[in-house]
């Protein structure tokens, strides 16, 4: 297969064998749904909590190769507990990086004895903690879509308190607002986005999916809207173009998707701070006002 | 100054109230009436219980004694007619997000599912500020904004959906003296034109002392409520902490307390 300047050339020649079909359709839809729930992450400031419920997944998705289950089963089923005790435990907690993190490192140990008790244990392995695109079925698909559908509903249900209490949170809870519904909503929410992003990107580098691109978009614009679209448009330009490089080099997808997330946001703060430089405004820390400042969100 | 008389409502009544966790009392036997449209000041040492009033008047904590009215009912949770600036700790540099949104926020935030009302939102966010003089930081980042551009943006996500009473906490805390009058100016402002009730929780009263119609002052788990120059004076503070207190004036009327835990307004000039 040889790259060729006519890309729909290249792409309908990647889309006559059904796991690269595959892959697309399931990257796609991950994609926009990741770049939306990362901007919350983004807002919440619950990055961390994001990268170590990747990792309580782990566990999960090797105790569910144990039992000879659908990995993405003990994803949800092991992010969704992490994820709600979390959220019960308040919004602080989801900052509490020590806590947080020895619990991770628990769960990573805890998916390895479940590894090592299973004996295909390198090739799982391997697709559990860093992704396998190239191996979603034509079902994972399906599932992957049905879940998706059920995380952007309840997100428009919920889109404005949501948004105010991650922002304001007094006076959200003055206002009446239930903070740790809302704060349990978001985390499943979250379990859910990160038990099929797995798929893709793998535990360790859920990251790059889910919280670079909604970096990225919140240094770009200063509105919600335009920032998760941002988002959703990076985090699909990573997938897509990642996974159109991975059909002519012999490397992983999850490498190229994560190394063009990071360039982007090195682009972008590099550029950010030459801009800061060229004019210098006392006072003001923000980036120069995106060009969409007028249009409607 | 308003006159107290039966043509007034009240919109916060209190009698015999007190305050506090279940083994700890904060403060007790506080008797308070506040009438429409008056600016009262909340004045005490820190870890008085000032902010355990906006708790106890917002429906967030339950008094432990004693009754309490506001605006005509129980104070309850989600009262659209109060609104609320908290000391704030959850906005810093790294907040990206425009001011218009977080106004918008205050006026349309606990409102579930899709919104299909984005243009009146936005109408009634520019309103409100424009109302503190904020119109040009619609489009700034909050994590943009010097501590005074901050607290008009604060106050226009509380009047944004035009309250019948407004509670600001410590909200010149940050600021330099000429940013403090010029933040009282602007409230002080709003109470006569909306005619909403305020209350405002400071530690320096003398950026203040000019508008007020009254001051409720919390110390040593007691609480005194009055005029200003009723309260401030050194029979009330000295009855009230039961220590010797002392108030002193200077020749602008600028407030000195002497004693006490603390000295107020000595900064003041």
């Amino acid at each position: 297969m040889t790259f060729s300047w006519n890309l729909v050339t290249d792409l309908r020649a990647m889309w006559a064998y059904a796991f690269m079909r595959n892959a697309f359709e399931a990257g796609t839809i991950i994609a926009i749904v990741a770049g939306i729930i990362g901007y919350f992450v983004v807002l919440r400031r619950s990055s961390f909590a994001t990268h170590a419920l990747g990792h309580v997944g782990f566990s999960g998705a090797a105790a569910a190769v144990l039992f000879g289950v659908n990995p993405v089963y003990g994803l949800l089923v092991f992010t969704g507990s992490g994820a709600s005790g979390m959220a019960l435990l308040g919004r602080r907690a989801v900052n509490r990086d020590i806590e947080i993190g020895t619990v991770l490192a628990f769960m990573l140990g805890l998916g390895l004895l479940f590894l090592s008790l299973y004996r295909g244990f390198a090739n799982e392995a391997y697709s559990i903690l860093f992704g396998e695109l190239l191996g979603i079925s034509t079902s994972g698909v399906v599932f992957t879509f049905e879940a998706s559908l059920v995380v952007l509903g309840v997100l428009a249900l919920t889109y404005r308190p949501l948004l105010f209490a991650s922002l304001d949170e007094d006076v959200a809870e003055a206002k009446g607002l239930p903070m740790v519904g809302l704060g349990l909503v978001f985390m499943l929410l979250l379990a859910v986005t990160i038990s099929i992003a797995v798929q893709i990107i793998g535990v360790l580098l859920i990251f790059a999916l889910m919280v670079t691109p909604a970096a990225i978009a919140v240094r770009l614009t200063r509105r919600p809207l335009t920032a998760v679209l941002v988002a959703v448009v990076i985090a699909l330009a990573a997938t897509w173009v990642g996974l159109f490089v991975s059909w002519y080099e012999p490397y992983p997808v999850s490498f190229f998707i994560v190394s063009i997330a990071f360039a982007l946001y090195v682009a972008v703060r590099a550029g950010q701070a030459i801009a800061a430089r060229m004019a210098p405004r006392p006072g003001t820390m923000a980036p120069p006002a995106p060009s969409s400042a007028h249009e409607t969100s | 100054m308003l006159s107290t008389g039966a043509t007034v409502p009240e919109v916060i009544r209190a009698e015999r109230l007190e305050v506090g966790y279940r083994d700890n009392v904060v403060w007790r036997d506080a008797n308070l009436s506040i009438h429409r449209g008056e600016f009262v000041a909340v004045i005490g040492p820190n870890g008085a219980g000032k902010t355990t009033l906006f708790r106890m008047l917002l429906g967030l904590q339950h008094p432990l004694r004693g009754s309490l009215s506001v605006l005509g009912g129980a104070p309850h949770r989600g009262n659209p007619r109060i609104g609320y600036v908290p000391q704030r700790h959850t906005v810093d540099n790294d907040t990206h997000v425009e001011c218009e949104t977080l106004v918008r926020l205050g006026y349309s935030g606990t409102r579930w599912g899709p919104g299909f009302s984005l243009r009146e939102e936005r109408e009634v966010a520019r309103t409100a500020l424009a109302a503190v003089g904020a119109s040009d930081l619609a489009h700034k980042a909050l994590g943009a904004l010097s501590g005074g551009e901050l607290q008009r943006v604060f106050l226009a996500e509380a009047i944004v959906g035009d309250p019948e009473l407004l509670l600001l906490d410590e909200p010149l805390a940050n600021l330099d003296l000429r940013r403090s009058r010029d933040l009282v100016e602007l409230v002080h402002g709003l109470v006569l034109s909306r005619r909403v009730t305020t209350l405002l929780v400071a530690h320096d009263i003398n950026p203040l002392i000019q508008c007020l119609d009254k001051v409720i002052y919390i110390a040593n788990g007691r609480v005194a409520t009055g005029a200003p120059n009723e309260v401030l004076t050194s029979e009330t503070l000295t009855a009230l902490y039961g220590v010797p207190v002392e108030v002193l004036r200077d020749s602008r009327q600028n407030i000195v307390i002497v004693g006490g835990d603390e000295n107020h307004g000595a900064e003041g000039g």
